[in-house]
């Protein structure tokens, strides 16, 4: 064997033209050279987003830890109203399926429908966070803000850190909106709607378990 | 309007702040200068600044890190010269002096100094060593480090404005609650930390994904080189251990802006959860901090004992078994915090297990040396003293893992020593090694043999003559972070311990000279072919320094250690073989996001910590403009010719085919 | 020198996450399938976690938690599978694998803490009425 041989120079995905990576394919084993650029972009933030729920655990093992000491405020019992956290549950659920629809859209190149599914999924995103706000502002009137007790600091810091990532992904999503309006569906483009697809549907994953812990849990005395 | 800054953060009534933070302040500004005048600004600016090429930015970690190892070198000077003043006398550092400085030291050396160096390795030789031309995402790695220098500076600008914190590298509660540390210092540790810890996160994302997802084709899981198999472990620990640190710093800060009851005395606030998340992930953090060394050991121990490394697959499953155990053990960081003997013996013995991996990586170290032909150059001292020095530590890290042990010499100086003795003896070392290892390949030029053999052998010895003496104090029960001494039994200790960071610092200056007649001597010590240390994996097989795109064509890897075995044959063949077709290759084009991103954080940084709100909303909303902006300019490439990569590798081959002339004429 | 290598790289493409195996283009209702799935499924869990924790499914009160959790983990599961298109498929294996382990760490870390702390709360001396 020789240096040729070496240096065969197959699947390179820096060279120019190609469009990115290894087309014919890498097992998962990775033996076929380094993965195409979608597949690499989207694991990254795979990972991250891994990370991101890493974090989050450590604020639900903080509330699971905190949410006996009330310091004689009120309790989640007393507190959370039903109604609201499913009408939440829904906007976030269905939000989901609308960014679904909006990949689904956006694969076939689609400007129109991807635009209005995702204007819906940003519209069901504002919703929450509306009935979100409201609910903070409710239980700050009440005197049961963060400052009462280390139970709603807890819970102030657990939903509203879910909240602020919803603020967020909804800042993402109308940049990547204005973006596919101007720019339509180069490569560049879906590879961040792929991303955004991933972090949305994460955070509907944590509301799940926000609503199941936190608030369910909440009322099952 | 200035928040909570007056004139009166100044410390201009305190000379040693007041003299530091100046002469760095005068000295940044000094070089700034130098730069501008000698007009190597557009220079720095092209090529360094806004550069997105995994070598620079490793290499900018790696300039970071010493910066800041040094800082954090001369708060140890003045912790042991306190120590070995203060017997019966107040000594020169006034209890909220030292408090900050020990607090300073640890926060410096590990955040940025030990972290940024071994992030700095990884980045520069990963890409290399699995044969591919750069990281996963390359500006997101600008980004990550411009991110650190930025949370590098802030605790350095808390030298001069305001005072950093006094509550040690962790902050406890309710020691870091408003309530007992009112002052910024605390606020300072806090931005400046979350700040570098998006950072390095980033880069653990980065890393994952490169070794997993870009490898030079054939390269399979098994076929890699083992400091990219700890390289994977360091990072999916960063990856899955940070983001604890985030959560948990948060809420510190929550409890201190905002009035929240995390960790209060009052309001229901438990302050031990507090101890028990920073822990959690305070253990994968050390070994975030180990595991890169442990790699280059492998690199270093296989290339200079001319063997291939004993037990590749044992090593491999030490690495990853280390890895997920690593999140078992960290109750054994506060085992007198007061839980039940079944919480404390669980976590001990699995303490004690974890020490299993590094023992099988430690025998596959000595039984590769054993039998091999051995080369006693700097970087194999480097690995030698690592053996010995890393197995002591580890032993008495494991008489620490016994819960009853540990309630004798818990936050003793028998701890302190521990803990220096593994950092020392793993982090330091390997990072040394790793530097004269690969300074070569980064820069083109080996460094001088003789001052790096007296920088080892003086950091060697003074390491033993400073921390021994910490181990005896420690069992005598000297505790930890005492700003003056009453006990009469400790003194000629601390003054052999003393003696001993003097020999540190000669083992310092050493590596300085090292580093000044090298660049001196460069044309002499210039390494021809790329391969200085007849080394066995693919980074080697490049010219040094490697051009921008790392190899002309993509290696096809075939077996493990692919160079040697390809070194081995042109050898025996007497021929490197037909030159490969050379295509033109698109390789990412500078960017300032990096940098850009950085300024802002500094200023928001800043602007939180002493609570100016407008300037936190004009960063805010300014840092989302910007946003905008950059991701909405399209990704630049730019296309290095097909003849610009045929004369790159033209001059690479022939360097290496006069070298293997060289070889057949001495055979 | 012909590679062996060619064939087996043919093989199961290796799939980015989120992304859906190939095959599925086409009529819209095709991609659109496996979300109109996840959501039906995804809204029948949840309903049923409101009727458990209400005491409407007449689950035995104290199992209401675990009966919480499993449906979690099932509307979980759902979000994974159908709009995630996570499987465990050979093609999948490197993004399962990432789930496995932030998993595993998040167990360790919430399980670890809880037991931890519930361990030092059960030793505490009980504590003084505290100031608000």
């Amino acid at each position: 064997m020789s240096e040729a041989d070496l240096f065969a120079g197959r699947e390179d995905p820096y060279r120019v033209g190609r469009g990115g990576g290894n087309a014919k394919g890498a097992t998962g084993h990775g033996e076929g050279g380094p993965s195409p650029k979608k597949t690499v972009a989207s694991y990254g933030f795979w990972i991250f987003l891994l990370s991101d729920i890493i974090m989050f655990s450590a604020f639900f093992a903080t509330y699971a830890v905190l949410v006996i000491r009330t310091a004689g405020g009120p309790t989640g019992a007393e507190l959370f109203e039903q109604p609201r956290t499913a009408a939440e549950t829904a906007c976030l659920l269905f939000s989901s399926f609308t960014a679904g629809m909006a990949a689904v859209a956006a694969k076939r190149e689609q400007v129109a429908a991807s635009e209005i599914w995702l204007l819906a999924t940003g519209v069901l995103g504002v919703g929450f966070l509306f009935l979100e706000l409201g609910e903070f502002a409710s239980l700050i009137a009440q005197g049961a803000g963060p400052q009462r007790s280390a139970f709603l600091s807890a819970f102030f810091a657990l939903v509203g850190c879910h909240g602020l990532h919803v603020f967020g992904g909804l800042l993402w999503l109308g940049t990547m909106m204005a973006q596919i309006l101007v720019k339509g569906f180069r490569p560049q483009i879906q590879r961040r709607l792929a991303c955004f697809n991933l972090f949305w549907h994460a955070l509907d994953i944590v509301w799940i378990a926000i609503f199941t812990l936190v608030y369910l849990m909440g009322i099952k005395h | 309007m200035l928040g909570k800054l007056s004139w009166s953060s100044l410390p201009l009534d305190q000379p040693i702040p007041l003299v530091a933070g100046s002469s760095i302040l005068l000295l940044g500004l000094a070089l700034v200068v130098w730069v501008v005048v000698k007009g190597y600004v557009p220079y720095i600016w092209r090529e360094w600044i806004t550069s997105v090429d995994h070598k620079r930015i490793g290499v900018m970690y790696c300039v970071l890190a010493l910066l800041m190892l040094l800082r954090g070198f001369v708060d140890a000077i003045m912790m042991r010269s306190q120590q070995a003043i203060a017997y019966q006398s107040p000594g020169y550092l006034p209890p909220e002096h030292f408090n900050q400085i020990f607090s300073a030291h640890g926060t410096i050396m590990i955040f940025f100094g030990a972290m940024p160096f071994m992030i700095g390795l990884m980045n520069f030789v990963v890409p290399l060593q699995l044969g591919v031309r750069d990281i996963a995402f390359p500006r997101l790695n600008s980004i990550g480090f411009w991110l650190t220098a930025s949370g590098a500076l802030l605790v350095n600008a808390s030298l001069l404005i305001g005072e950093f914190a006094r509550t040690g590298w962790l902050p406890y509660p309710p020691l870091s609650e408003l309530q007992y540390s009112q002052d910024v210092g605390v606020d300072y540790y806090l931005w400046a930390i979350q700040i570098s810890g998006l950072g390095t996160l980033m880069t653990g994302v980065n890393l994952v994904t490169t070794i997993l997802k870009t490898r030079a084709p054939g390269m399979s899981y098994l076929r890699m080189p083992m400091f990219c198999w700890t390289a994977l472990a360091t990072n999916l620990l960063i990856v899955a251990a940070f983001p604890i640190l985030t959560a948990t710093l948060a809420m510190l800060t929550l409890d201190r802006y905002l009035g929240f009851h995390f960790f209060t005395n009052s309001g229901g606030g438990n302050m031990m959860m507090f101890i028990n998340l920073i822990w959690a992930w305070g253990h994968p953090e050390v070994y975030v901090l180990v595991l890169p060394a442990f790699g280059v050991f492998s690199e270093i121990i296989s290339t200079f004992s001319s063997k291939p490394l004993f037990g590749y697959r044992s090593m491999v499953i030490a690495t990853m078994f280390i890895c997920i155990v690593s999140f078992t053990v960290w109750l054994h960081h506060f085992f007198t915090m007061g839980a039940g003997a079944d919480v404390n013996g669980a976590f001990g013995i699995a303490t004690s297990i974890i020490a299993v991996g590094t023992g099988v990586k430690i025998y596959n170290w000595m039984f590769t040396m054993y039998g091999g032909r051995i080369r006693y150059e700097t970087p194999m001292l480097w690995s030698v003293g690592f053996l010995v020095t890393f197995t002591i530590g580890g032993m008495s890290g494991v008489l620490l893992a016994v819960p009853p042990a540990d309630f004798a010499l818990h936050n003793s100086l028998f701890l302190v020593a521990h803990f220096h003795n593994v950092i020392i003896g793993g982090v330091l070392f390997g990072a040394f090694a790793a530097m004269t290892f690969w300074f070569p390949k980064a820069f083109g030029f080996r460094l001088d043999e003789r001052w790096g053999k007296w920088a080892f052998w003086l950091a060697f010895i003074g390491f033993y003559v400073t921390f021994v003496p910490l181990y005896i104090t420690g069992l005598e029960g000297m505790t930890r972070r005492l700003q003056h001494i009453e006990v009469a039994a400790w003194y000629p200790w601390l003054l052999v311990s003393a003696a001993g960071i003097v020999i540190m610092m000669a083992g310092a200056a050493a590596q300085l000279i090292q580093l000044i007649v090298s660049i001196r001597n460069r044309e002499a010590l210039r390494d021809e072919t790329g391969d200085p240390w007849n080394g066995r994996s693919l980074e080697w097989a490049t010219p040094s320094p490697p051009p921008a795109f790392n190899f002309a064509v993509l290696p096809d890897v075939r077996e493990q250690e692919p160079y040697w075995a390809i070194k081995q044959r042109a050898i025996e063949q007497q021929d490197l073989g037909p030159a490969p077709t050379y295509q033109p290759i698109g390789m990412p084009e500078n960017s300032s996001v990096g940098f850009v991103t950085a300024a802002f954080t500094t200023v928001l940084g800043f602007a939180l910590i002493w609570q100016i709100w407008w300037l936190v909303i004009v960063g805010l909303v300014a840092g989302f403009v910007l946003f905008v902006i950059f991701t909405w300019m399209d990704p630049q490439e730019r296309e290095i010719s097909a003849e610009d990569v045929a004369v790159a590798d033209r001059r690479r081959r022939s360097a290496r085919e006069a070298w293997l002339a060289q070889q057949g004429e001495a055979s | 020198m012909t590679d062996s290598r060619d064939a087996s790289t043919q093989g199961a493409k290796e799939k980015a996450p989120g992304e859906k195996a190939q095959g599925n283009d086409g009529d819209i209702t095709k991609g659109a399938t496996s979300y109109v799935i996840g959501l039906v499924l995804a809204m029948l869990m949840t309903a049923a976690s409101f009727a458990v924790a209400n005491g409407w499914a007449f689950v035995w009160q104290p199992g209401i938690g675990a009966a919480l959790i499993a449906l979690a983990v099932g509307q979980i599961g759902v979000h994974l599978v159908f709009f995630l298109h996570l499987t465990t498929g050979s093609d999948n294996t490197n993004n399962a694998l990432a789930l496995a382990f932030g998993t595993l760490v998040v167990i360790l870390i919430v399980g670890g803490s809880l037991w931890i702390m519930h361990n030092l709360d059960q030793k505490m001396m009980p504590t003084m009425p505290t100031m608000p």
